[in-house]
């Protein structure tokens, strides 16, 4: 709220990071943080999925410690959970044996105050969020969005001065959220909640321009702050306005990139100098239908934050399909717009089997593909174990990304006709070249 | 067919075949057989055990020493599963030792560490009191594993977001214990104590009477009426006893099983309704009842006051833990002693075990071999009958109805209670220890298999079902392509734990004091029982060694591959 904003600083993170060790190798989750938090302020975490922000907002409630850098809050480095913070889980994280008042009691008995103090402020706050009636009522028997308001709730029961939101309307339905972020926009500019400052992790664009005075802009690859945008709209902020949909385009455009020239897009084969570029997890049925839809319009080329919407899509999975289009050439992205190219056009429009052609092309050129060729085509039966492989990627990835890595590579080889996988011994081999089998 | 299928055995955990964990278990195991024998040295030459009454007036008095040892076995065990669970989920360092040991104390030949117990307690004990303390040590070694393994299985897999959700909001360990790990364990923690009471009545029946050379250690109670009933062939006093075991086993189900499952429905983790909630009259009876609601809001208060006592005294920890631990000194100390004590017990049991003449080792290979065609025909046995059974139940409701009371109440009745009974069948034939010797394996057994098949059985998708009738599949297809993949894991995991108490069964079966007389078949049962009852100590340490590391080698190189091909290829989820 920009009327209560001050300059008085609740939370800094000083160059912050998480790196994860596996073997000898090492994997940066989250770079060189550097972040501050004001009093009066809602930030918001803004990235595609894998960037971090989960963990970074693990580590500024002190469930995490990071493994450089420091967590100050009001000046004091913190050693352990933050007991003024509190966050409002995306799956609730409500306890399903106990009813919505238990949940509320017990959060408020953890911290030893008294049943006759606890109770009528557990019953005053589950009123105002709306739950009057609901009291005994377990969390199974409620909708999503009623769940979540229990969770807000709880969150705001024990008077945190640092209300963290993780995703929190993402699991929710789409008019619940609607409903569920105005009632809390209303708490928060009304000043009538002891909170002085929101933290929000969110992967949607518009929310947060919705709700956020600031925010903070995340990439993967690793996990860093990109950049920074101050929303100074007055609230309630109108979706429909102009200035409204001039900041949703503006981050619109830094999430979504740039297409790059094809080097850097590819990045480099693994055991090579330079980055390899993980492989987005798809469905080449999901890709395919986003270039039909593509293709069917008049000029081939749309927004890619009207896309969620316009396909009913999660913008993660918009985020990924568009960087696999990218990846293989058939769409590149300039300032916020997705645009077909005319081999995306020609996929779109090809039979089956010409588009497995047109895909086995286009991912041949693949550092990651083609390195994988070459090793199977040296070795004995051009066949290898999975683990094998697996154990060859973990150079570059760290081990839970190696096997979705290979797993994409495995399916995609498939589609193609490149590879073969027999799952019974595990084994990934080379599909003989048609001029090569013999008639059975 | 709620029941039956939660009745099934919590899964076998994937591991590496063999580790220096499993070397350093077996050692240990040995050090312990070393210094219960060392002790038994000492105990007392004769030993008279008080006579037992055959009157049935005296049987309600029986059942209620035998339901006593019982209950302290299993106290006992509930508070070994809540410490040793813990200690293994939460502590990585404590995990590799902890888990490996308490993998092969699964696979221990409980039975043969009854005389060591048993001897060495007597040592430094009166008799009765050492008597009475065997029997609940041995009761408590059959009831604590699996207790412990689900336990810590279930403190494993708490949700990560209601972990964070308790570390955010502060619960210390009590109030995290109360209202998130002891819910959440809850269902998991009943299904495996009523295992647990199942298997606990098996042992207790051998327990109560057992003898060592001239010591007769015997302990008034149901297993020892039972045993002195088919002693002296007294039919009626043997249907007698037989009715009070099955009463108080049907009790138990109804007064306070089932009770506690329908209240525990309450803290099934899923976020919708359930269609088929168990239910338990007695439950409907009490929870609803003016006394309860009085006792309730007691507790109520006294709880609330507790609760906040134990937040005062032992607020939450919420600070990281230091990278660089500093060792503490006491915690080495300890570490230090039992290596010590393993490497001291270690060495003087090979010293033992160097001492036992070839001839003997050769008697135990032979017997290993003829314990393993036992258990393997036993395993057969009740393969070729509870597949098809198993079958008609879980796919048949009207077959259901008829047979699952009939199966329930008979799966309940502890084989080495009707043990004797079937001896006075067999025993004149020719070869009738070995008839007797497999069917006492096949009826302590069995059951964990049929109840896996029916589980399986009526875990096959509809739609599957439908396809093969639409396809015209002959029987033997259906059988071949669906029936058969479809219960491959369930099977798997049946046998897995038929075959281990199989193993254990042949202590009791092998080797009989029958109406004056002692019997035995050639199997490594009957070595460690004759070892027992000779106080051979030396064969009695190599036979219950090689007992184990035969049982421990057939679970990790057979049934453990077979389960993971199962686990991977045949899993329908």
């Amino acid at each position: 709220m920009a009327t209560n904003l001050t300059n008085t600083p609740l939370l800094k993170l000083r160059h912050v990071q998480q790196i994860y060790a596996s073997g000898s190798k090492r994997f940066t989750a989250v770079q060189d943080v550097n972040l501050t938090i004001f009093e009066g302020e809602f930030v918001a975490l803004l990235g595609p999925s894998g960037c971090g922000k989960s963990t970074l907002l693990r580590i500024i409630t002190g469930l995490q410690k990071p493994s450089e850098g420091n967590v100050l809050y009001r000046d004091q480095p913190l050693h352990g959970v933050n007991p003024h913070a509190t966050i409002v889980f995306q799956t609730f994280a409500l306890f399903p044996w106990l009813t919505v008042f238990e949940n509320v009691d017990l959060a408020l008995k953890a911290r030893n105050i008294p049943a006759e103090v606890r109770t009528p402020r557990a019953i005053d706050l589950i009123d105002r969020v709306g739950l009057d009636g609901f009291e005994t009522a377990y969390p199974r028997e409620l909708s999503g969005g009623m769940r979540q308001k229990v969770g807000f709730a709880r969150a705001m029961a024990v008077e945190p001065e640092l209300l963290c939101l993780d995703e929190p309307f993402s699991a929710l339905d789409v008019l619940s959220a609607e409903s569920l972020r105005g009632e809390l926009m209303e708490l928060w500019t009304s000043g009538s909640i002891p909170t002085k400052a929101i933290l929000m992790v969110s992967h949607n664009i518009e929310e947060a321009v919705f709700m956020a005075d600031r925010i903070v802009v995340m990439d993967k690859e690793p996990g860093r702050i990109i950049a920074e945008v101050k929303v100074e709209l007055p609230h309630p902020r109108q979706r429909k306005s102009d200035e409204f949909q001039k900041v949703v385009d503006e981050v619109y455009g830094m999430l979504a990139g740039q297409t790059e020239s094809e080097a850097v897009e590819l990045g480099s084969a693994p055991g090579e100098q330079g980055h390899t570029r993980a492989l987005p997890q798809i469905a080449i049925s999901d890709l395919a239908g986003l270039l039909e839809y593509l293709a069917e319009l008049p000029t081939d080329r749309q927004d890619i934050y009207r896309l969620p919407e316009e396909l009913n899509v999660d913008p993660n999975h918009i985020f990924s399909l568009t960087e696999a289009a990218e990846i293989l050439g058939f769409a590149y992205v300039e300032k916020g717009d997705i645009i077909l190219t005319s081999l995306g056009e020609t996929f779109a429009e090809a039979s089956i089997q010409a588009r497995k052609e047109i895909f086995a092309t286009r991912i041949r050129r693949l550092p990651l593909f083609r390195w994988l060729t070459t090793l199977l085509s040296h070795s004995e039966n051009r066949a290898l174990d999975w683990d094998v492989i697996q154990t060859a990627l973990e150079l570059e990835f760290p081990k839970e990304e190696a096997e979705k890595q290979l797993d994409t590579l495995i399916n995609w080889g498939r589609y193609a006709e490149l590879l073969s996988y027999n799952d019974d011994r595990e084994l990934v081999y080379l599909e003989t070249p048609v001029s090569q089998s013999t008639p059975s | 067919m709620g029941l039956l299928q939660n009745t099934l055995p919590p899964r076998e955990r994937l591991e590496r075949s063999f580790t220096w964990g499993d070397a350093i278990v077996i050692l240990f195991l040995a050090a312990l057989v070393y210094g219960g024998a060392r002790l038994a040295f000492n105990a007392p030459a004769v030993i008279e055990g008080p006579q037992i009454s055959l009157e049935p007036s005296t049987l309600p008095w029986y059942t209620l020493l035998s339901v006593g040892r019982m209950l302290a076995a299993y106290l006992l065990s509930l508070v070994f599963t809540l410490i040793y669970g813990r200690m293994a989920a939460y502590n990585r360092r404590a995990e590799s030792i902890l888990m490996p040991l308490l993998d092969v104390l699964q696979s221990v030949p409980i039975l043969s560490f009854l005389p060591v117990v048993l001897l060495g307690l007597s040592a430094i004990l009166p008799q009765r009191t050492a008597a009475e303390l065997a029997s609940i040590v041995l009761i408590f070694t059959s009831q604590a594993w699996n207790m412990t393994f689900g336990w810590y299985q279930s403190l494993a897999t708490l949700p990560k977001e209601l972990r964070e959700a308790s570390a955010i909001f502060r619960l210390n360990t009590w109030l995290r214990f109360k209202r998130l790990e002891l819910p959440f364990g809850m269902i998991g923690l009943i299904w495996n104590s009523i295992m647990s009471w199942a298997g606990g009545w098996f042992f207790l029946m051998a327990a109560e009477i057992f003898t060592v050379g001239s010591k007769d250690f015997r302990l008034p109670g149901l297993g020892a009426y039972l045993h002195e009933a088919a002693n002296q062939s007294d039919f009626r006093s043997i249907a007698y006893g037989l009715t009070a075991l099955v009463l108080t086993i049907v009790a138990l189900d109804q007064f306070v099983w089932r009770p506690l499952l329908a209240w525990a429905d309450r803290f099934k983790v899923e976020m919708v309704e359930s269609g088929e909630p168990p239910t338990s009259w007695f439950y409907d009876l009490i929870h609803t009842s003016r006394l309860f609601l009085w006792v309730n809001s007691i507790f109520g208060n006294l709880t609330e006051r507790f609760d906040r006592w134990m937040i005062r005294r032992a607020p939450m920890k919420a600070d990281w833990e230091d990278g660089a631990s500093n060792l503490d000194w006491r915690l080495v100390a300890f570490y230090g002693l039992i290596g010590i004590f393993i490497l001291y017990g270690g060495y003087r049991a090979a010293e033992m075990l160097v001492a036992v003449p070839a001839s003997q080792w050769g008697q135990i290979g032979v017997g290993v071999l003829a314990t393993f065609l036992r258990v393997s025909v036993s395993l057969v046995i009740a393969l070729l009958w509870t597949i098809p059974v198993g079958v008609a139940i879980g796919t048949n409701r009207r077959v259901a109805a008829v047979l699952q009371p009939i199966v329930q109440v008979t799966a309940a009745v502890p084989a080495t209670a009707v043990f004797p009974i079937i001896l006075l069948f067999f025993i004149n034939m020719a070869g009738g220890l070995d008839i007797a010797a497999i069917f006492l394996m096949l009826m302590g057994t069995q059951w964990y298999l049929l109840f896996n098949v029916i589980a399986g059985a009526s875990a096959i998708p509809q739609d599957l079902k439908y396809t093969s009738a639409l396809l015209g599949l002959s029987r033997w297809e259906r059988w071949r392509t669906l029936i058969l993949p479809a219960l491959f894991p369930y099977i798997i995991t049946g046998s897995i734990t038929a075959s281990g108490g199989a193993w254990n069964a042949s202590i009791v079966a092998e080797y009989v004091h029958f109406g004056g007389r002692t019997l035995f078949a050639a199997g490594i049962g009957s070595l460690i029982s004759q070892a027992t009852a000779s106080g051979d100590y030396p064969l009695l340490l190599a036979s219950t060694l090689s007992m184990i590391l035969a049982v421990v080698l057939v679970n990790r190189l057979f049934w453990r591959r077979l389960y993971k091909t199962a686990e991977e290829k045949y899993r329908m989820e």
